[in-house]
């Protein structure tokens, strides 16, 4: 609970990470200087930054486009998953006829579905087709996860529940939702990032500049061989996968810090 | 049930419940003939009869793996036998009956008076009369200040008293109780112990309790029942024929040696492999 003994670790996760990305940095500017690289191969990293300053209204429209259907996926993903989830668990009938449809679209590559939705819905509303796509990646871990969660429940406290007369609403409500949530949390950080892979391998696959997301501008930039700039916007999606994770993160340690083992720190 | 008879130390003995206050009632729970053979195919009671008269109280002995969480189980309507029945009284609620699990078995997202008072909200009881009951759950079995603590935040004794409290908080007309003593501290056992005969003496409750203690089942029951390993059959039936109130007087008297010889008597001569 005290702050103070985790004062090290803290200053340690920071620092060496940042020590080694400034070093890193520094190497990489000297290289780049001293063999005299070529811009269209590998920029120094005080281009990269110039470019992401100077072209930044063009990114931050991009990344704004990615960023809105990478949100909007992972909600669908997050609501879906978990209804559909609490669906089979009610109905093992449900579960037995839909599951296997859901592993279909689990195990087939986005990228070889694209073209078939981007051909159904994408080409008058190529932001749906991303949409789409992205959610496709994002829904299973949350779907397995949660169904696995809501499965898991201590057999002992079901008794104890049944013995009270719990209804079964009562049993959904408090013991199977809340037995599910630390699987529901750990599926849904691992579905923010894929939703943001999702959304971004989508773009690719669509291609022809109908969704200008962070992706479209790669290519773009690839095929300019403004380098700089195609390092600026991969910047922009690490930086945004960083972010996704870090606050599902936290999400999860406020949600479980007062009960849950994963996340509690054991005085001992 | 048949006229009470002294057996010999050493067979099995056979002895209704005793009648109390003059009124013999019919018993609350019959089980006839009860067995269970779990899907693994291992076959954890056979052909057990019992009958569990009101107002009594029951220790159920026996080796490790003989089948006695089983038994409880069935009694409590969890899960089904596979030959033979159970009978219980028309209209009992299932409500009536108060479970304290081997594990503490508390809900661990939930505070201690959350999980005392589950049975009261599971029953629809306005919080702000759960709440009065829950503190006075948790004062009885030395859990005051502890309301707001979560489960992984106590001890393992502590929280299997947050299960007894739990269990006692419907004011059940039978508890039954499987091995609820075993990881708390002998002090804090000999209060509970104090605490649940002054308890049971007051209502009329019907205690089954499982326990592997000879001295527990002296102590504190009326009736012992002795069991067979596995598969477990009853094997002997002694009533503990000593007033209550019991206190610290009786764990040192010349009779509780007597009790607890017959008792460990019957257990010697049930673990024999003759014996069945
Ligand atoms: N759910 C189950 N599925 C299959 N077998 C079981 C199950 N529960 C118990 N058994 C088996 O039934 C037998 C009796 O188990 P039970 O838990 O009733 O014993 P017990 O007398 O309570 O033992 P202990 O004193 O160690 O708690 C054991 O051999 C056990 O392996
Ligand atoms: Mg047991």
């Amino acid at each position: 609970m005290t702050p103070e003994p985790d004062r090290r670790t803290v200053i340690l996760r920071i620092v060496v990470p940042v020590a080694v990305a400034a070093a890193g940095l520094a190497l990489w500017e000297f290289l780049v200087a001293y063999y005299d690289v070529p811009r269209f191969v590998l920029p120094a990293p005080s281009a990269v930054w110039t470019s992401l300053v100077d072209d930044f209204a063009v990114l931050a429209g991009s990344w704004w486009l990615t960023v809105r259907i990478t949100l909007e996926a992972y909600f669908l993903a997050v609501v879906g998953g978990v209804a559909l989830a609490v669906l089979f668990s009610q109905s093992r009938l449900v579960e037995l006829a839909l599951f296997p449809y859901a592993v279909v679209l689990q195990v087939t590559p986005v990228v070889s579905i694209a073209p078939l939705v981007i051909i159904w819905v994408g080409l008058d509303h190529a932001d749906r087709a991303l949409l789409i796509l992205a959610w496709v990646v994002a829904f299973f871990p949350i779907l397995s996860n949660t169904t696995f969660g809501l499965r898991s429940v201590d057999h002992n406290l079901l008794n104890l529940f049944e013995l009270y007369g719990a209804t079964r609403w009562q049993v959904l409500t408090r013991l199977q939702l809340p037995s599910a949530l630390p699987h529901l949390l750990a599926g849904m950080k691992i579905s923010g990032g894929l939703a943001l892979i999702g959304s971004v391998v989508a773009e690719f696959v669509a291609g022809s500049g109908t969704a200008t997301g962070l992706a479209w501008r790669i290519v773009e930039a690839g095929n300019r061989l403004n380098i700089a700039r195609m390092f600026a916007a991969l910047i922009l999606l690490s930086a945004t996968g960083i972010l996704i994770y870090l606050l599902l993160d936290r999400l999860e340690h406020l949600v479980l810090r007062r009960w849950h083992e994963s996340v509690v720190r054991r005085e001992n | 049930m048949s006229e009470a008879s002294e057996g010999s130390a050493l067979g099995p003995e056979h002895r209704g419940p005793p009648p109390l206050d003059g009124v013999l009632d019919e018993p609350l729970v019959t089980l006839s003939a009860v067995s269970k053979t779990y899907a693994t195919g291992i076959q954890a009671l056979d052909r057990v009869d019992l009958a569990i008269g009101d107002h009594e109280f029951i220790s159920l002995i026996g080796p490790s793996g003989c089948g006695k969480s089983t038994l409880l189980r069935l009694i409590a309507g969890l899960g089904a036998p596979s030959a033979g029945s159970i009978r219980r009284p028309e209209g009992e609620s299932r409500r009536d009956i108060g479970f304290v699990f081997q594990e503490p078995t508390l809900m661990p997202w939930a505070t201690v008076a959350a999980n005392v008072g589950l049975p009261l909200k599971l029953a629809g009881v306005a919080p702000g009369a759960i709440r009065p009951r829950v503190e006075e759950g948790l004062a009885r079995v030395g859990l005051a200040g502890f309301a707001r603590a979560f489960p992984r935040e106590l001890s393992g004794g502590m929280k299997m008293r947050v299960s007894i409290a739990r269990a006692l908080i419907t004011r059940p007309r039978v508890l039954l109780m499987d091995e609820p003593f075993s990881a708390i501290d002998e002090p804090t056992r000999f209060q509970l112990f104090d605490d649940l005969l002054g308890l049971w003496s007051k209502a009329r409750w019907t205690v089954v309790f499982v326990t592997h203690s000879l001295f527990d089942s002296v102590y504190l029951s009326n009736r012992v029942v002795v069991m067979t390993p596995r598969p477990g059959r009853i094997y002997g039936d002694l009533a503990i024929d000593q007033p209550y109130p019991r206190d610290a007087l009786f764990r040192t008297s010349p009779e509780f040696g007597d009790w607890a010889r017959r008792v460990a008597a019957l257990m010697t001569s049930a673990a024999e492999p003759a014996a069945s």
